[in-house]
């Protein structure tokens, strides 16, 4: 075979090649990106407009915005534990711009959000662990779905009807009431407590760490920040004034998913920063007009709005557990090539 | 670039046949190159076709007027253990039951021939010398078995039939063009999912049902770019890439919240 060498046909077929039988896919050439981690490519604009379009609600309802982008991303055919994994950075990028703005604003309660921070890191560490746990039993893909749709219905369906309860009281003439301190609670009869002074409160630390430990395990597996989650939480259980409630959940947000790419990286190598970066670029900036539009908004509205939009998703995931899928096979590759 | 790839076909005839003279004596023999032994696959990339050509060189010892060649290529690429899963309705969802392991099969696999290979050889034939996706062998873990299954083994049908939505299966009857009744050609179809590694590729050629003679040959696919750099990275140093995503993510936010600062 000694006449190969300058039979070679040339290293890179320009458009002309096609003549000669070489088939060149010219609708697919433009505005490809290769995912490296993903293994797939991708529409680079599609990315970005997913990533601005999360952006903006996220800064509008002060989340982190994983629980639609890790969704979205499934969607369109990335595989969910790398959606899950690349997220994560994704959720950390808006975060941190989202906390400098309340930082500046004051609107951060640093005493609470390091007590959170000491449930969130162990949650978080406990949650990539049961992520490798569950992609090595083949059931991952199943229990994200899963977890979506319990947790987004449930979220969804309590915040929906709060506000509208809320937004009929308003409508009544009635005084919207969030039944600040001391109306109840086994929580305030804890040990521990502690003064929270810059949100105004004196609480136990143990309801804080639990919550931020449940807040970085499910962030860990679902690729959620978990502010939607949060957020509520700390205003109706711990009773944290609105005032810091969202600059505080986007510090223990920023912490836990920093901390959660890191070891999702070291464990599993499903981060994709190509996929990653794309997502941030237009997350940030849509988030800055979403905070806008946020503020011009009235509480309950938003909440009803924000109630809608985690439904509607937890439904859709349901939806695709439930109706039967367009093929019963699936092929994953386990190892072995390269 | 048709006149290109023409004047490169001819040129392999030429060498091809004075590479021919000093092999040992045998009816037929086999002379097949592709038109890339190295094939790099950048961001860019979006499926490209190699060329197979090559011509069957006869000697003194072939029957005379000799001339209904068939030809079967098949292309291998990397093997790799895959997974199967079928989903069932459990509970009312549809979740993942059974499913079969495929052992060291090809990632990429692609059968050729210039005419359906019933016509080209019995199916005794077909079978021994794996002619079609349907007698390839494909070993799957059954219980503590190895063994391949009937072509209509619901998972081994579902499983080549995804494998061919991919375009990383392939089967294609009318393929590989005769130039000339012995100067042949054929294109190998790389679709941007390709999987790295080294390709094998067999070329048999066939006469009045029967194998005559067989020939191999090899190309290579490699990533080469950004997109591999960081593949490669994610992989060997996962603490030093996570820190870098990380601090890409805070940077990221960081310049967010100078640019949109209002006051």
């Amino acid at each position: 075979m000694q006449g190969c060498g300058f039979l070679r046909a040339p290293k890179k077929p320009g458009p002309g090649a096609v003549s000669a039988g070489l088939t060149v896919h010219p609708e697919t050439t433009r505005v490809q990106l290769y995912l490296p981690i993903a293994d797939i490519p991708v529409n680079i604009f599609l990315i970005l407009a997913m990533g601005a379009a999360v952006g903006f609600v996220s800064g509008m309802f002060g989340i982190g915005g994983g629980f639609l982008m890790t969704p979205l991303l499934i969607f369109i055919g990335i595989a969910p534990s790398v959606a899950v994994a690349s997220v994560a950075s994704h959720i950390a990028a808006s975060s941190f711009s989202g906390a400098i703005t309340y930082w500046r604003r004051r609107a951060i309660d640093p005493a609470l959000a390091l007590v959170l921070l000491c449930g969130g890191t162990i949650g978080t560490a406990l949650g990539v662990w049961t992520f490798t746990l569950l992609r090595s039993l083949g059931q991952l893909d199943l229990m994200i779905a899963l977890s979506y749709v319990v947790l987004l219905t449930t979220v969804g369906g309590l915040m929906f009807w709060e506000g509208l309860r809320s937004m009929l009281r308003v409508r009544r003439g009635m005084a919207v009431s969030l039944r600040r301190s001391g109306s109840h609670g086994w929580v305030h009869g804890l040990p521990f407590k502690m003064r929270f002074k810059r949100s105004k409160i004196y609480l136990s630390v143990i309801p804080v760490i639990g919550v931020g430990l449940i807040i970085g395990f499910i962030g860990a597996i679902m690729g959620i920040g978990g502010g939607f989650i949060l957020v509520p939480i700390m205003i109706y259980f711990l009773r944290v004034p609105t005032s810091t409630v969202i600059g505080t959940s986007m510090v223990l947000t920023l912490v836990t998913m920093v901390f959660a790419t890191l070891l999702h990286a070291i464990t599993n190598h499903l981060v994709d920063a190509v996929l990653a970066l794309v997502l941030m670029t237009g997350g940030v900036t849509g988030a800055q007009f979403g905070a806008r539009a946020g503020q011009k908004i009235r509480g309950e509205h938003l909440r009803l709005l924000l109630g809608l939009l985690i439904l509607a998703v937890g439904i859709r995931f349901a939806y695709e557990l439930v109706i039967r899928p367009d093929d019963l096979f699936t092929i994953r590759q386990t190892g072995g090539a390269v | 670039m048709s006149g290109r790839v023409l004047c490169a076909v001819f040129a392999a005839m030429i060498a091809l046949g004075a590479a021919g003279i000093a092999q040992p004596a045998r009816a037929e023999r086999l002379i097949v190159s592709v038109s890339n032994h190295r094939v790099t696959v950048t961001p860019a990339y979006s499926g490209e076709e190699l060329v197979l050509f090559g011509s069957v060189e006869k000697d003194a010892s072939t029957p005379p007027g000799r001339n209904n060649y068939d030809l079967v290529v098949t292309v291998i690429g990397p093997r790799a253990d895959m997974v199967t899963r079928r989903k069932e309705r459990k509970f009312g969802i549809w979740i993942n039951t059974d499913y079969r392991e495929f052992i060291q099969v090809p990632t990429y696999l692609a059968l050729f021939s210039n005419r359906p290979f019933d016509a080209i050889a019995s199916p005794d034939v077909e079978r021994r010398q794996q002619l079609g996706l349907n007698n390839v062998l494909l070993t799957q873990r059954v219980g503590t078995d190895y063994a391949d299954v009937v072509p209509n083994d619901a998972f081994r049908s579902a499983f080549v039939r995804l494998r061919r939505e991919q375009g990383l299966y392939r089967e294609e009857t009318s393929a590989v063009t005769f130039l000339t009744p012995t100067l042949f050609r054929t294109g190998i179809p790389l679709p941007a999912a390709v999987p790295i590694g080294t390709y094998k590729v067999e070329i048999k050629l066939f006469a009045d049902g029967a194998l005559i003679t067989r020939t191999d040959t090899a190309f290579d696919i490699v990533k080469v770019g950004f997109e591999q750099f960081v593949a490669t990275a994610a992989r060997q140093d996962g603490l030093v890439y996570g820190l870098f995503t990380a601090f890409m993510a805070l940077m990221a936010g960081w310049m967010a919240s100078v640019v949109f600062r209002k006051d």
